[in-house]
């Protein structure tokens, strides 16, 4: 009698990391700053959160069900765009409007284009951008911390004279976004995804180094400007994604300080305070580009062209 | 001087490299020796090139070393038997659907070497090409390549004898430093002589101390005026013992895509290769059983064997009194670039290294690619495996060309590393054989 044998093309064993492993440790990488900006800006920013994440799941189930596609939930990505999402909200927008925002996350731009890996822009980024097109009063009301009372105005918009010091900025006592106060902890997070390999180091350090930069350079205030508003939840976490950041090593880079470049062009020259998510989604559309420029050439290619 | 500063450390470093888990379990266990099986099967093509023809009939006596196959030209490599006994008849024998004959040898059980033997006698350059022939020698490491092909000297300054051994679980390499250490510095003195080379790098992977310790050691003593043999320390990195990256490593120089190692001057042998000549010169005995590491995730008691040549994998599980469940993955190789066996009844053949039984189900969280290019930056060759998958999920095979999938060598550093659990190495071969269809 013949034993029944398994026959399976090579390599037979793989690593352990898995698309749902790495999401996993994003999510855990964005606890902190997330749980701190609920502590901060009160209950209502923890329903926000939530409604983004069961928006966003919920829109992508739909989706696969609905298209009779297989279900594709369970790699968590859609958790992490409705996390990012609603971090990049101010603490008191309407629930109707995060779930607008979710659905056009998931199903305008990742799934339309064909799901995970294939969407040509962050998702979360986007769908904050369209919040902000759409309903710019709200998207740009913000709150003081712990008061419920309305800030005049984030430290970005701010005058010099009334912004706060540069410690309270990078521990995140101030108005802003959900998930953007605290530069802290998302350098936490941002830490415990270099150590996990999760994320390419060189992207964060060369989008804030350039922006820091070059805000030095041209006189502004570079404490303010690299503490307060979305950079570091920006750089770290939504200019890190996989699927629309370069892959060549210095693609990367270019793509990083790309990022930083255009952040304190729109900053200091745009008519509008903050400027990360349009840098990224402008650097996200470059990427095919960057990565061409940029292509390795294979081993020996160079022995190859010079004996011809 | 210290003994560490006397160890050399790698010349270049190759673009990616991936740490894997050492599963190493047989390093420090003896070898054991397996008694002759009931019957062998040897295969008359074990090897790349022609099939040997077979020189034996059925009912002919034939001893342990006799030649029962030879090679009909240049590339392709003699076959001996591997015990003493009656030939039984030639058969078919076509493992994975590649067809060629075997001679099949009923096994007397008395392992008697064939009388006849004698040490080869050298005495110019031409005759270690002549005595690697003539011993049946090809790449022990898994290529299979005849070994008297790459042993012309003219225009061959380094020989690198590769003791990577960079595969998880395998540890027949290292067995062979640590058991027949002076073989191995013997036949690196010999080959060094009557090939006239400048130098002799002799490489192990930093998960061996002890083989680098004992290699160093033995190095040393033996250490002629000129001091042309040296040992290099590479780092621990798949795949670090392949030709192409080893010779990179140990030299700088780069081969090629179609080229040989030849052609940047060097000869590349496996460790176990050097020591099986030098063994074949000094006695007259060919290569006619072979180190196997048995182990894998269904083992219970993984061991180094000796196995003779031909033997049925059936008989070696029957020795060893291993079990396993059905369906599991029986593999020979190293768990990276290994074959899986669809039957029990394949045999041991002179390339192989190590039979894996391997239970635990693939990873079935296969998700779409999330670009994460980690199988970029994996890829020793610096080539793009999931682009390469996109065009072959598009059909777009026109652009393979384009994406350099001939240099590619099925490392299995991609897939090994893809957290989608894309079969990236799979479409590489598919890939690689469209490309070889259309230029016919």
């Amino acid at each position: 009698m013949k034993e029944m044998l398994s026959v399976t093309s090579s390599p037979h064993i793989r690593h352990i990391d898995t698309t749902r492993g790495i999401m996993g440790d994003v999510i855990i990488a964005l606890c902190p700053a997330a749980v701190y900006g609920c502590i901060l800006f009160g209950w209502y920013a923890a329903v926000l959160l939530a409604v983004c994440i069961l928006s966003c799941v919920g829109a992508e189930y739909l989706w696969n069900l609905l298209l009779k596609k297989p279900q594709t939930v369970g790699d968590l990505s859609a958790v992490v765009t409705g996390l990012l999402l609603g971090m990049n909200l101010p603490a008191k927008l309407p629930v109707w409007m995060a779930v607008i925002g979710s659905v056009v996350a998931i199903i305008v731009v990742k799934q339309m284009f064909g799901g995970i890996g294939h969407n040509f822009v962050n998702p979360a980024i986007a769908a904050r951008i369209v919040l902000m097109v759409s309903f710019p009063s709200f998207m740009t009301k913000f709150y003081e911390p712990f008061s419920g009372v309305v800030a005049s105005a984030t430290p970005l918009a701010a005058t010099a004279d009334v912004v706060p010091s540069v410690r309270y900025l990078f521990f995140g006592m101030h108005s802003g976004c959900i998930g953007e106060t605290s530069a802290f902890l998302l350098l936490l997070g941002g830490l415990y995804l270099i150590l996990r390999r999760v994320i390419n180091p060189f992207v964060p350090i060369c989008f804030i180094g350039a922006f820091a930069l070059i805000t030095w350079a041209t006189g502004g205030n570079v404490g303010t400007q690299l503490f307060s508003g979305g950079l570091f939840l920006g750089a770290i976490f939504m200019a890190t994604d996989y699927t629309t950041s370069p892959s060549t090593p210095i693609g990367t880079i270019l793509f990083g300080i790309g990022c930083g470049l255009l952040t304190f062009v729109i900053r200091r020259f745009g008519s509008l305070p903050e400027g990360v998510s349009y840098s990224i989604i402008l650097m996200n559309i470059l990427v095919p580009h960057i990565d061409r420029l940029t292509a390795f050439k294979p081993f020996g290619a160079k022995e190859v062209a010079k004996n011809e | 001087m210290s003994v560490k500063e006397r160890i050399l450390r790698p010349v270049k470093r190759i673009h990616g490299g991936t740490p894997l888990p050492h599963l190493k379990h047989t390093a420090e266990q003896e070898t054991v020796i397996m008694p002759a099986p009931a019957r062998v099967r040897i295969p008359l093509s074990q090897h790349i090139g022609a099939p040997a023809n077979p020189i034996v009939k059925k009912g002919d006596q034939v001893y342990v070393g006799t030649l029962i196959g030879e090679a009909p030209s240049f590339v392709s490599a003699m076959i001996h038997s591997s015990v003493s006994g009656t030939v039984a008849g030639i058969e078919d024998y076509a493992p994975g659907g590649v067809g060629a004959k075997c001679i099949v040898i009923d096994s007397d059980g008395e392992m008697t070497p064939d009388p006849d033997l004698k040490p080869f006698p050298v005495k110019k350059a031409e005759d270690i090409a002549q005595a690697a022939r003539a011993c049946g020698l090809v790449g022990l490491g898994g290529a299979g390549f005849p070994t008297h092909v790459k042993l012309k000297p003219d225009g061959i300054d380094t020989l690198v004898v590769n003791a990577a051994e960079c595969e998880p679980f395998l540890t027949g390499d290292y067995r062979e430093c640590m058991e027949r250490y002076d073989d191995v510095i013997n036949g690196v003195y010999l080959l060094k002589k009557y090939l006239d080379l400048k130098q002799v790098i002799i490489c192990v992977e930093n998960n061996k101390p002890k083989a680098i310790e004992q290699l160093y050691q033995i190095a040393t003593d033996y250490r002629d005026a000129d001091d042309t043999v040296k040992l290099m320390k590479l780092p621990s990195s798949y795949p670090q013992g392949a030709e192409k990256v080893i010779i990179y490593s140990a030299t700088g120089r780069i081969v090629p895509p179609g080229k040989l190692p030849a052609d940047v001057g060097c000869i590349v042998m496996n460790i176990t290769s050097v020591s099986t000549l030098y063994r074949f010169i000094a006695t007259g005995m060919p290569l006619v059983a072979k180190r196997i590491t048995l182990d894998g995730t269904a083992v219970k008691e993984p061991k180094n064997i000796l196995v003779p040549i031909g033997t049925p994998i059936r008989d070696l599980l029957d020795f060893t009194g291993e079990d396993f469940a059905e369906g599991a993955r029986v593999l020979m190789g190293g768990p990276m670039m290994g074959n899986p066996v669809a039957d029990l009844d394949s045999v041991v053949e002179k390339r192989n290294n190590g039979i894996l039984i391997m239970t635990e189900a693939q990873s079935k969280q296969q998700t779409a690619c999330i670009r994460c290019g980690r199988c970029a930056r994996a890829c020793p060759m610096r080539l793009f495996p999931s682009k390469v998958e996109a065009a072959y999920l598009s059909g777009l095979s026109d652009r393979y060309n384009e994406l350099n999938v001939m240099y590619c060598m099925e490392c299995g550093s991609c897939s090994y590393v893809c957290p989608a659990k894309r079969p990236l190495t799979q479409v590489m071969r598919v890939a690689k054989s469209e490309l070889r269809r259309k230029k016919k």
